[in-house]
């Protein structure tokens, strides 16, 4: 074998040896030196961050047989993750080094970096085998992470219940791969999309419902969603954050090469309808419940729910803009819910509180706080000039592009629900300044990090939507992938 | 007689149906986890057998299998050390007592 084919895997080569640094600092440098990890990780992972985006990738290379692709379509969207992991890493700063955490706060860095790891291979994958181990990889330590508040109930009740459906939906995901591969001897995507022609029949339609539902648990579609909203509440809020934007993001990238590789040319005949009903459900299901919610992890819980929703739009329109419109709205995605749940966390670690009616007249007593998180509800409800205004104006655009009655009728619905969500987005603005009860919680500092943070995905939503060169290079180098070359 | 490939596919088929109602209706962890197991080893069988009658002259179905048991272990033994943080927690490991969080 030619050994000089790892090294077309530049980037997750590098981050190996960051994961690498960080566990051999974490194992062999002496306890008072400990404090400093989070400090040496987050600067690690910046250089790492810097570094990708300097030494960006070219062309498109396959290794292995075709195994593992990267182009820069990929490298990317592995780019917008790294963003949204460098900020998660900045957020957490404190949390991590808390008292409850002390002892294990190497091990968040490492399981961390191991997750990011398995989304890379994830997302270059184009083989179904180096597709299952890095989604085992990502979603196994992440079960790990999830349970990582030792001393909180909740933690481990979250825990179990995102593990015990996570092999549940892999289990269900391998079935339908057995069935693509008895019918198509081989497990290469390309070779699957050639093999299988383009006669449909009903072993086919049950292995993409039974590969469709595997992966739709990890995207946490309707009605696949059960576990995300007990998951959220439960694990820490640095982990809550992570899970919902970076590995949602990954998993949604995933699923867009999978279905148009290896299924493209049943598009129109077999998952189209499969998807439509799914994003009309996760949608307003996702709406729904939002409402409903008290506790401000969980009521995120069902609005990201929606979110994929919306993401899937992108993965429906099944052309190039709908896969530049998709990564698009998941960079924004990364600094709306990421300036959410960087509020949320502030205010946990400093008072202890998650409710909706605790945030009452928080403008008073923190009015920074209380302005970043209004900014981060208007950015995911989508109200002009903030990013995600144009985020979701340039998804819906990539799914009309198709132009069929059904594709309208969707959007359609995609529109009202727009509006729905409004509704609950403006529920914490309004508690947090109309409210006439007395504030809740009282003044305080939260902590440097926390405040950069806060800084760098404010900036974010208000700038990302104005600043059209980043949609155009978005855009330019999607029309430039040739991932759509099956779709019929 | 000659055990065609269907003397397989529906005692794998069958495994895999008891996992998914194993699954839904136990109430215990560890017999949830035991359910999980059939599901994945049924998906084994599967791909075994694809490939030995389907497409003899290849290898990929079975280093598909190498490499889901080896996942399907790891799974397992990262649940049962959350079940056991779950038991250490609250002496229980009935899926019903650990409902604290719900809609």
């Amino acid at each position: 074998m030619d050994y000089s084919q790892f090294l077309v895997m530049k980037q997750e080569i590098a981050l190996l040896v960051v994961f690498l640094l960080v566990f051999l600092y974490d194992t062999f440098m002496p306890r008072k030196a400990l404090g400093a990890i989070s400090g040496f990780a987050t600067v690690l992972f910046a250089l790492f961050t810097a570094g990708c985006f300097i030494w960006g990738e070219p062309a498109s290379v396959d290794a292995f047989a075709g195994m593992y692709v990267t182009s820069p379509i990929s490298a990317m969207i592995k780019n917008i993750l790294n963003i949204g992991v460098l900020i998660v890493l900045v957020q957490s700063c404190k949390w991590v080094n808390s008292d409850n955490q002390l002892v294990r706060r190497g091990e968040f860095y490492e399981l961390l970096l191991v997750t990011l790891f398995g989304m890379y291979l994830m997302i270059s994958a184009r083989h179904f085998l180096l597709f299952l181990i890095g989604l085992e990889s990502a979603s196994l330590p992440l079960a790990a992470m999830v349970a990582f508040d030792k001393h909180r109930y909740e933690s481990h009740e979250a825990a179990v219940k995102y593990m015990l459906t996570a092999v549940f939906s892999s289990a269900i995901f391998m079935m339908g791969l057995s069935f693509v591969y008895g019918l198509s001897g081989s497990l290469y995507f390309e070779d699957i999309a050639n093999q299988l022609g383009s006669q449909s029949n009903a072993m086919l339609v049950v292995a993409l419902a039974f590969v469709i539902s595997g992966i739709g648990f990890k995207l946490s579609l309707v009605p696949f969603h059960l576990w995300t909203a007990d998951v959220y509440q439960g694990a820490p809020t640095p982990v809550t954050s992570y899970l919902s934007v970076i590995s949602k993001g990954a998993a949604a990238f995933a699923f867009l090469v999978i279905m148009v590789q290896a299924f493209g040319q049943f598009y129109s005949g077999v998952w189209e309808w499969m998807l439509y009903a799914l994003i009309i459900a996760t949608i307003t299901v996702g709406n729904l419940f939002a409402i409903r919610q008290k506790n401000l992890k969980r009521f995120l819980a069902f609005s990201s729910i929606s979110q994929a929703g919306y993401i899937m739009l992108g993965i429906v329109g099944c052309n190039e803009m709908g896969l530049g419109a998709m990564m698009y709205y998941i960079l924004v995605y990364i600094f709306s819910n990421l300036a959410a749940f960087g509020v949320i966390g502030a205010v946990e670690n400093n008072t202890g509180k998650v409710e909706m009616t605790d945030y009452n007249g928080l403008s008073k007593t923190n009015p920074w706080l209380a302005f970043s998180m209004t900014l981060a509800m208007f950015s995911l409800a989508g109200i002009p000039p903030f990013a995600g205004f144009f985020s979701k104006f340039f998804i819906f655009t990539s799914a009309i592009n198709q132009g069929s009655v059904a594709i309208y009728i969707l959007v359609l619905i995609a529109l009202i629900n727009t509006i729905v969500s409004l509704y609950y987005y403006l529920l914490v603005v309004k508690a947090m300044y109309i409210s006439p009860e007395e504030p809740v919680i009282a003044r305080f500092r939260s902590a440097c990090t926390e405040r950069v943070g806060l800084w760098v995905t404010v900036l974010g939503i208000m700038l990302i939507g104005i600043a059209s060169c980043i949609y155009n290079d978005i855009l330019t180098t999607a029309s430039l992938s040739d991932l759509f070359a099956f779709v019929k | 007689m000659e055990l065609t490939i269907l003397w397989y596919l529906i005692p794998s088929l069958l495994m895999f149906c008891c996992g998914v109602y194993g699954f839904i209706t136990r109430k215990n962890m560890i017999a949830m986890l035991i359910s999980l197991e059939l599901m994945l080893n049924a998906v084994d069988i599967n791909f075994v057998v694809f490939n030995r009658f389907l497409f003899p002259g290849e290898l990929e179905g079975m280093f598909f299998t190498l490499f889901a048991i080896a996942l399907a272990a790891a799974e397992t033994a990262l649940a049962i050390a959350i079940i056991i943080n779950v038991f250490r927690v609250s002496e229980k490991i009935d899926v019903d007592d650990v409902t604290k969080m719900k809609f």
